[in-house]
Formats: structure tokens, C-alpha cells, sequence
């Protein structure tokens, strides 16, 4: 391997949400956790499923298994958390996962205009081509409600 | 020789709540926006029906002098199944009294923490924060949103007339304290 091919390579963590594995960048992950309490409450962001506690912090849990998926996750096994910008904030937010997590190097391809916004790139591993997920377009955030009211105000517009 | 001060250690800011219970879910709310607790019992002989389009969560208004008090479900307010309620908080500085099934506890809470910002819609307005009491989360409601400037415009509309009997004395039940 040459020295240009090894600064390619980055690390990347290894999920597995039912059938399907899919990688997130390892420096947007803070920790692996085991399964606790979630604590659910009234609110109105689907994607939300409640909080866990962790370390004396407040984390939403958010399960994208079912956006990305079509199923929710019902073996719950570990907590990844994950770190979400907002703007030049970040939060944690738990993505609950199905199996072992895997942590790899490997060089990511940079995804193209034509994929998923919650796609930010492309990495082959073990024979496998893997999505790698963008966690600030996979969980929700101030930018969906802005979103929903443009869409709102775009369709009144036409009315 | 100087002798160092002794560290000082500034006691750890809290706030008293109450911990109320809606349709089986917790909620905080802070004791100093609560003017009065009352039972449903109390309201019953001094409110009157409302209804307002599209505005299910209140019911009942009580009038209190020149001011109008309008009952706001908790329950319809989060969305959760209808519960009749049995307390009646009435909260300071609004026109708003909410309506809960029971008070679990009173407390202090020590830390308030933000709504992570994944929490993205109407829960924005309903809560001030969260809060862990006894390792268990629960959010602290904003005593102002239970009715917006626009719904308390749309109750004031559908006001109905002021009958004599309908005016709630109030005189010695108000603990303004």
C-alpha cells in the first residue's frame, strides 16, 4: 500500500440493523452502550422514541432502523451514540442497533447528488458495498421543522 | 504566614416543582407558577361550558371578576387518551388552569436540562426542559403554552354570555402567596 492510499483510509464503525450493515464515520461516534431504560414522554417528532440517561446527560434515543430499513428494530442489543451537529453545536443521539459493531478502515466514496441526503458515502468491505449515513440527515433536527414549513408555505402558495 | 481562605462552597442552586400525573405519564411543573391547586369538585358549581372550533382541549371557563379562566385538558393538550382529571392547577400570570389526574410528588430539581434538539416540534413550546428525579426523566412544562395568544383570541371569541350566577366569588380561596 502506498503512502498516498493509506491517507485515503479512514475508520469507520460497522452497524447492523436487522439484515443490513451500514457504516458511520468513527469520529462522529462517541460510544457503544448497553441497552437501558428509555424514558418516553409526549412530544411530536416521530422519529423520536424517548431518552436515555447516560453519564448524568439527557440523550434522545432515535431509531432509524425503520427509515432506512422499512422495519423498526425490535432486538434491541446496543446503543451507538452518535454525535450530531447543529450548526457549529453538537448532541449526542442514540441509534439503537441490532448487532456487534465493527470498527474498520477503509476508504470511503464520496456520495454522488443523485443518492439519498442521508447518504454521505460508499465503502466496500468483505465483498459488501455499505452506505455510509450521514447522522445530521438520518436524525431530526431544526432543519426538518424549517423544512416542513417551507413545504407548508410552498403548498399554500399554490392554494 | 498567610493562611489560605477556606473554599467556599456556594449551596446548589434549586428549583421546587411539582410532579403531576396526566393519563399515567409524569410531568414537572415549577411550584412558583402555580397560584392555586384546586379539586374538579371546587370548579364545578362555578364553571361554565365553552367550545371553540378546533379547540377541543378546553371545555370549561371560569369567570373571576373581569378575567376569564379557561380549563385546559392536559390530557388533549399532549395528545395523550381523554382522562377526566381530578385537580385543577391554576397557573400564575395566565389565563389558564390545567387539568391533571393527580400530584405524584413535590420536589426540588437541581439541574434543567435543554430539550436535545432532535426534538424538533411542538414539545419546543410545552417544554421548558427536562429533568431526572429519582433516575427517572420528566418534562418541565412552560406554564405559557398551554394556550397560544391565538387560541386565548378564539376562546375570547366564543365566549359564552355572563350569567350572574356563573361568576365565581372568589373571595378567600385565592392563595396569592
Amino acid at each position: 500500500m502506498t503512502v498516498s492510499a493509506e491517507l485515503e483510509l479512514q475508520s469507520f464503525v460497522l452497524l447492523r440493523l436487522g439484515e443490513r450493515r451500514f457504516a458511520v464515520p468513527a469520529n462522529q461516534i462517541a460510544e457503544l452502550v448497553a441497552p437501558s431504560r428509555v424514558f418516553k414522554f409526549p412530544h411530536r417528532t416521530a422519529q423520536i422514541e424517548g431518552v436515555i440517561l447516560r453519564r448524568g446527560r439527557i440523550v434522545p434515543v432515535c431509531d432509524v432502523a425503520e427509515s432506512l430499513t422499512g422495519r423498526k428494530v425490535t432486538s434491541r442489543r446496543l446503543y451507538l451514540l452518535a454525535v450530531r451537529h447543529y450548526g457549529a453545536q453538537t448532541e449526542w443521539v442514540a441509534l439503537p442497533v441490532t448487532g456487534e459493531c465493527e470498527l474498520i478502515n477503509a476508504e470511503m466514496t464520496v456520495a454522488a447528488e443523485s443518492d439519498a441526503p442521508h447518504v454521505a458515502g460508499w465503502l466496500s468491505h468483505a465483498g459488501d458495498v455499505i452506505e455510509v449515513l450521514n447522522i445530521d440527515a438520518i436524525t431530526p433536527g431544526p432543519g426538518e421543522m424549517r423544512a416542513e414549513g417551507e413545504a407548508t408555505v410552498a403548498v399554500e402558495a399554490r392554494l | 504566614m498567610r493562611v489560605a481562605a477556606p473554599a467556599k462552597t456556594s449551596p446548589a442552586r434549586t428549583e421546587q416543582i411539582i410532579v403531576f400525573r396526566i393519563c399515567g405519564e409524569l410531568f414537572a411543573v415549577s411550584s412558583a407558577s402555580v397560584q392555586e391547586v384546586r379539586s374538579t369538585d371546587s370548579f364545578s358549581g362555578s364553571s361554565t361550558e365553552i367550545s371553540a372550533p378546533g379547540l377541543r382541549k378546553v371545555r370549561h371557563v371560569v369567570r373571576r371578576g373581569d378575567r376569564s379562566l379557561f380549563i385546559v385538558s392536559g390530557a388533549l393538550h399532549f395528545d395523550l387518551p381523554p382522562s377526566p382529571g381530578t385537580l385543577v392547577f391554576v397557573l400564575r400570570k395566565t389565563r389558564t388552569a390545567l387539568l391533571v389526574d393527580g400530584i405524584e410528588k413535590m420536589t426540588a430539581m437541581s439541574r434543567l436540562q435543554a430539550l436535545p434538539k432532535s426534538f424538533c416540534h411542538e414539545e419546543r413550546q410545552w417544554y421548558r426542559g427536562l429533568t431526572a428525579i429519582d433516575q427517572t426523566v420528566i418534562p418541565v412544562v412552560h406554564p405559557e403554552s398551554f394556550l397560544s395568544a391565538e387560541e386565548l383570541s378564539l376562546l375570547d371569541a366564543f365566549m359564552p354570555p355572563p350569567a350572574g350566577r356563573d361568576v365565581e366569588n372568589t373571595e378567600g380561596t385565592v392563595s396569592d402567596s
